[in-house]
């Protein structure tokens, strides 16, 4: 049994569903993430699990048992919020002693607990100062310690990261991971940012517009996605409109305006004539110098329309016949030497057989 | 946030010659206007009363001199003691009646939809359009019938009635600014809502609280006014004391004495309030 069942939950704000008819699961000590882009649902979801709104239609089950009509104080849920909601008029101490405060715990036990908590955030030093005194990254650890000192059943982070700058974001996912191991407590994360969501979580949710597009790993939702959206949100890629000629067990065989035909892994389930959109990571097209040979099954000819050096990467655009545009990623093996290909310089693409997915229309 | 800190100047941030001059002209005022006559009033508590009132200078031994003659008048008498002492009780008790009576108001008006709470708050200011004292006047007719009128209960209303707008208006300012995500997190984190109430909200409206009980409990002080009107003869203030002596009694020098006898009990209240709620000390 998974410890949170959310079942074809629909929560309506006048006419527009903001999360719409969702059946999720999360498993006990999973980092499960909800990703989507603003006003996808996602908050509103963590909403309806804190209890702060009552899905209109649907169940929320935690351990098995429906949560409707519990209100958020007795539910065994805390949230970190995305401002934190740090108490400013309580020290440090105070703010992560509330929650045991609230749970009733004797008080010869409290200054403990709270010591470990905030040895577990590395904030031991801290206990004393105001929310006021302290920088973004301790904030957010002492509303992660506040969160989890009374060992709720699960925890929700509302865009925890959003308000810290690029570097310090990058170093608290590290530690998000390994706090996560070390408490044992299912997260729930809700983030707009695919790389959070790639790089924390054991499983993802992808929704838009109040629906999940995709639940799976990361890897899974990377290499597979299931549509366009879901293609388009989490990473980039190229999406190429085709149409089937051939959908044999053996191959699939796509054609394509400006690159001709491209064979691609065989799907069942598919005939002459469906159209679709061919999924293709820019990491998974080769590039080389005209003259060269890609040694892919698919090839095609073009030239460099511009290029985005991004220091271990560069992209290239690459233009084929038919107004196509391809991008494709080059990592920088050498940095400084491989920056070979000018604009305008003819070249040849060519991507595997088994790289690429096939999305119906 | 708190007022302190969105008060506080950026480190580093030194006050342009501008600012000076800005401040130049409100300053000049008050110095003319507040500090020149209190000053007056101070010099007058030492002097002594003129036949016809006004102020006599005091000669001893053909020499200018000063008299300490109104401050032993005050001493030597407990009714004046006895005055003082009331006074700051129907202060004290007005200003908790206020705060009582305004802190549920000030905090629906706060948490109510933007719109409807600037609607809200103009009725709060509203009595303010009609005199004060035909105010006063309109609340004989309320208390005649029902038996109070020239009580100390009745005193208590008035003193309320006409307070009440300068205890809601700071207490709204300071609510309305609370981060609602406080009330989520306390609750999330296991709050029911009186909990919320006495731990957030509360120690939170205390910038409020004290600004609103400031307002009330100084000007009560002076107030006579409203005793005049709703009170009987044993139900003076301080304030009355000090307007009989200067247009009753013409006794200037009394009344200078009490009124810096006054000022001296506020600023030592007012002192001792601020020690009591000054902000936390912070570890830096």
């Amino acid at each position: 049994m998974s410890l949170l069942e959310i079942r074809n939950v629909t929560r309506r704000f006048g006419r527009l569903a903001a999360v719409d008819r969702v059946s999720l699961s999360v498993d006990a000590g999973e980092f499960f993430t909800l990703v989507g882009p603003s006003g996808c649902g996602k908050t509103t979801l963590l909403r309806m699990i804190a209890g702060f709104e009552e899905p209109d239609e649907g169940d929320l089950l935690l351990d098995g048992r429906p949560l409707a009509g519990i209100p958020p104080e007795r539910r065994p849920v805390h949230t970190v919020f995305q401002s934190y909601a740090l108490f400013p008029h309580m020290s440090v101490a105070e703010n992560v002693a509330f929650p045991l405060q609230m749970a009733g715990t004797p008080a010869r036990d409290i200054d403990g607990r709270v010591r470990e908590a905030l040895e577990l955030v590395h904030l031991d030093d801290r206990a004393q100062h105001l929310p006021a005194q302290l920088s973004g990254g301790q904030k957010q650890r002492v509303a992660l310690a506040r969160a989890l000192i009374g060992k709720p059943r699960l925890l929700l982070l509302d865009e925890p990261l959003a308000a810290l700058d690029a570097k310090l974001r990058e170093q608290i996912t590290g530690e998000l991971i390994a706090l996560q191991r070390a408490v044992g407590i299912s997260f729930v994360f809700v983030t707009h940012s695919q790389h959070e969501a790639l790089a924390l979580s054991h499983r993802l949710a992808v929704m838009n517009c109040g629906h999940v597009e995709q639940v799976g790993s990361p890897e899974e939702i990377y290499a597979r996605p299931a549509n366009r959206f879901v293609a388009g949100f989490i990473g980039t890629i190229n999406l190429l409109p085709v149409e089937v000629r051939e959908a044999t067990p053996a191959a699939l065989r796509l054609f394509a305006g400006g690159l001709g035909e491209i064979i691609s892994t065989p799907q069942p389930g598919l005939c002459t004539g469906d159209r679709g959109t061919l999924a293709l990571r820019p990491e998974q097209v080769r590039i080389i110098a005209d003259g060269g040979d890609p040694m892919t099954e698919n090839r095609a000819r073009g030239s460099v329309r511009d290029c985005l050096y991004l220091g271990d990467v560069t992209v290239y655009r690459i233009a084929i016949a038919g107004g196509v545009v391809i991008e494709a990623l080059l990592a920088n093996r050498d940095p400084g030497v491989n920056r070979f290909l000018e604009r305008d310089a003819p070249v040849i693409i060519g991507w595997a057989r088994d790289s690429g997915v096939f999305l119906r229309d | 946030m708190t007022d302190d800190q969105a008060n506080r100047r950026p480190a580093g941030m030194a006050p342009r010659p501008g600012q000076w001059l800005v401040a130049l002209p409100p300053t000049a005022f008050l110095l003319v206007f507040f500090a020149g006559p209190v000053l007056l009033l101070f010099a007058a508590s030492f002097l002594a009363p003129g036949d016809f009132g006004g102020l006599a200078p005091v000669r001893q031994e053909g020499r200018w001199a000063l008299t300490l003659d109104a401050y032993g008048f005050f001493f030597s008498d407990w009714i004046y003691a006895e005055i003082f002492l009331r006074s700051f009780v129907v202060a004290a008790l007005t200003t908790v009646l206020c705060l009582v009576l305004g802190y549920p108001l000030a905090l629906a008006i706060a948490q109510s939809p933007r719109r409807r709470r600037e609607l809200l708050i103009l009725l709060v200011v509203l009595p303010f359009a009609s005199n004060f004292l035909i105010r006063t006047y309109a609340w004989i007719i309320v208390l005649g019938p029902m038996d109070l009128l020239y009580s100390p209960v009745a005193v208590i209303v008035g003193l309320v009635y006409v307070h009440l707008p300068f205890m809601i208006l700071p207490l709204c300012i300071n609510l309305e600014k609370h981060d609602p995500a406080l009330l989520e997190a306390a609750q999330d984190l296991g709050a029911g809502v009186w909990t919320r109430f006495v731990r957030i909200t509360l120690p939170l409206s205390m910038p409020g609280i004290r600004a609103g009980s400031a307002l009330v409990f100084i000007p009560v002080l002076g107030m006579f006014a409203v005793p005049e009107l709703l009170g009987g003869t044993r139900d003076i203030l301080i304030g009355n004391l000090i307007k009989e002596q200067f247009l009753d009694n013409r006794d200037w020098p009394l009344g200078s004495t009490l009124s810096v006898l006054l000022t001296v009990a506020v600023l030592l209240l007012v002192g001792i309030a601020a020690w009591a709620g000054r902000p936390r000390e912070s570890i830096s």
